[in-house]
């Protein structure tokens, strides 16, 4: 009996994260997603720059490496080629989507773009070893924060979901996590509901996802799943924050 | 013959763009080329295609990059300022091998500028103008004609090769109104088998990207390319001859600065003075073999430029400086008068005597 199938939007290479990163469990619920849906032949998935920039060897689907931060405006490109037959999604971190293509990302949105938009939020720079993000939550060591991140001196972390869900815009916002297997069932619904809208051509959806980085925040990979509850989940609440169809 | 329209420069780029097959234009307004993006704003939603404004610069050449990885034909215009912010997409198309169309109607800078005619753009669009090693087809009109003609054969050049072409054009040319032929003859298909559409399941996914962390890989990537390079040299260089049988001075000038020129030649003619000129079509690649034959019969160069002196180095090189170049300019949105050309040509004929 099999009872853990590797989803077969996913290639059958190993991936490259840390030990107890949840990039990996994202990856799977975004295939199980593509697989469930029957859409992995007409998918194009944009890959960013950050620790999931090989995404593009992870997925079966047809694959697109874009720039730092500019993957929204890839991703129109790609949708606005065949807008009927192209089902297109972005997999960006938080300092690609919600600092360097914070522009890209907030107008991608509020022209209700019709793409699915994978958020994953680990309150970090992980691929270039753990600088302060524009997620990074007040009093966070980081590399660049290394006496805590100080609101008063750079500021406060960006609540993406909030902000997005001021605009008329996107079709649907909502925050999960990947911490515990309840939160992963939760997780994986918006996934596929961010594809669904797609397909039934309601637009913008986009699913923030909190996720860990052991090695960067210094922890072990459990403490690091229970950070996400005591300290990133009370400042970054779960929840949908836009769904303009069930309004 | 087919029958002339009368037309704007930039209006001309962007019908020929339609009629190459292009119908995906993302653009962000600035002068002096936005009756590029008008025109596609009107005409794109008649014929099926799509003309979208962008937030900036930075996402319209992603939007591009996005586009043509699905190995449709697309394109984006721009001034000066607006293409420094695409030298980054402009990068990472090289990188992943993308053709598409990319025009720059230079105005005069650095910084924000003016709104007046450049040529100031020369050594980013024919260096490449993002980080790493890679090249552009540079094509430089000097003609409405032209704006309409090299537009057409960007497109295939660009697919061609899988590269970006350029329309490295300027205020003047963008605003100019001259009778244009709009025949341009059967567009030519290319291999798209690298494009992302979808594997439908048929086949293994298609991946574009730019990120090779083998260095081993990354320097054969780069052999690959320039080995594609070396051929755009060798049959894609185009340039005009003026007058060059029995020339004695050569000028070499491109776009408006060419026309001015012309006149300048027609009028030191008269005069008994033995001059004539290359016209660069192709600024990348450039007329490298032309200027170094004309180098052998002619004793001075003189390099007529809307900038402080860009391409007046490729002349150099090409000619492996062994004759003077003189260099005729003005800049921040000035051209260089016909006077100022014949006072220039008049000045080298007597260094010859
Ligand atoms: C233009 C540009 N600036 C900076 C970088 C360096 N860089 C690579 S990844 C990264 C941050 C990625 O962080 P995030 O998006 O949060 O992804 P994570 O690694 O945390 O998953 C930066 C700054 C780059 N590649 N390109
Ligand atoms: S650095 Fe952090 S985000 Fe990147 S793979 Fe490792 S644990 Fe995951
Ligand atoms: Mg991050």
């Amino acid at each position: 009996m099999i009872v853990f199938e590797k989803p077969k939007a996913l290639a059958d290479v190993p991936f490259h994260y840390c030990p107890g990163c949840t990039h990996g469990i994202i990856h799977r619920l975004v295939a199980e997603a593509i697989d469930e849906l029957g859409i992995e032949g007409q998918t194009i998935g944009v890959a960013p720059v950050g620790c999931s920039v090989f995404a593009y060897n992870y997925f079966n689907c047809d694959m697109v490496e874009a720039a730092h931060g500019r993957a929204p405006a890839v991703a129109t490109g790609l949708k606005r080629s065949d807008p009927e037959n192209h089902i297109v999604f972005t997999y960006q971190g938080d300092g690609d989507l919600a600092s360097i293509g914070m522009a890209e990302t907030v107008h991608a949105a509020t022209r209700n773009e019709n793409i699915t938009i994978i958020f994953v939020n680990n309150a970090i720079y992980g691929m270039t070893g753990g600088q302060m993000a524009p997620t990074s939550l007040p009093g966070q060591v980081t590399q660049t924060s290394p006496y805590g991140r100080d609101p008063k001196h750079c500021g406060y972390p960006v609540k993406v979901c909030e902000m997005l869900s001021q605009l008329e815009g996107p079709e649907y916002l909502e925050r999960v996590a990947v911490n515990n297997i309840k939160n992963i069932r939760a997780a994986k619904k918006a996934i596929k509901k961010a594809f669904e809208n797609q397909i039934q051509g309601k637009g913008f959806s986009l699913v923030e996802v909190l996720s860990s980085c052991p090695t960067n925040w210094g922890m072990t990979p459990q403490k690091a799943l229970e950070w996400i509850d005591e300290a990133m989940i009370p400042y970054y609440p779960l929840g949908v924050y836009k769904d303009r169809s069930a309004e | 013959m087919a029958e002339k329209v009368l037309m704007k420069g930039n209006e001309a780029i962007a019908e020929a763009a339609i009629l190459a097959g292009c119908r995906h234009y993302f653009g962000y307004p600035i002068t002096p080329q936005t009756e590029i993006a008008a025109y596609m704003a009107k005409r794109m939603p008649k014929i099926g295609g799509c003309f979208l404004q962008a937030e900036s610069e930075v996402a319209a050449i992603n939007m591009v990059y996005g586009l043509a990885s699905t190995g449709k034909r697309v394109m984006t215009s721009s001034s000066s300022p607006g293409i420094s912010l695409k030298a980054e997409g402009l990068s990472y198309m090289a990188g992943s091998d993308l053709p598409a169309l990319v025009v720059n109607v230079q105005r005069g800078g650095p910084g924000l500028g003016g709104i007046q005619p450049s040529q100031s753009d020369y050594f980013q669009a024919t260096r490449g103008g993002g980080h790493g090693d890679y090249h552009m087809i540079v094509l430089a009109p000097a003609s409405v004609q032209e704006m309409a003609s090299l537009t057409f054969k960007g497109f295939d050049l660009a697919e061609k090769y899988r590269v970006t072409s350029m329309i490295l054009a300027d205020g003047t040319m963008g605003q100019m109104m001259e009778p244009v032929e709009l025949e341009m003859g059967e567009v030519n298909e290319h291999d798209k088998s690298w494009a992302v559409t979808g594997t439908k399941m048929a086949r293994k996914h298609n991946i574009i990207n730019s990120l090779s962390l083998n260095s081993e890989q990354l320097e054969q990537q780069n052999f690959e390319r320039f080995e594609r390079y070396k051929k755009i040299e060798e049959n894609e260089v185009m340039y005009e001859e003026f007058m060059m049988d029995d020339a004695e001075i050569c000028v070499v000038a491109f776009g408006i600065a060419s026309r001015v020129s012309k006149n300048a030649i027609m009028e030191a003619r008269a005069k008994g003075i033995k001059v004539g000129m290359i016209r660069p079509i192709t600024l990348w690649p450039f007329p490298k073999k032309a200027l170094e034959t004309a180098a052998e019969k002619c004793k001075a160069f003189i390099s007529v430029e809307l900038s402080m002196g860009q391409m007046i180095e490729d002349v150099e090189l090409a000619i492996r400086c062994k004759r003077p170049v003189t260099l005729c300019n003005r800049v921040g949105g000035m051209i260089p008068s016909s006077e100022q050309v014949l006072a220039t040509i008049e000045q080298v004929q007597g260094g010859l005597e």
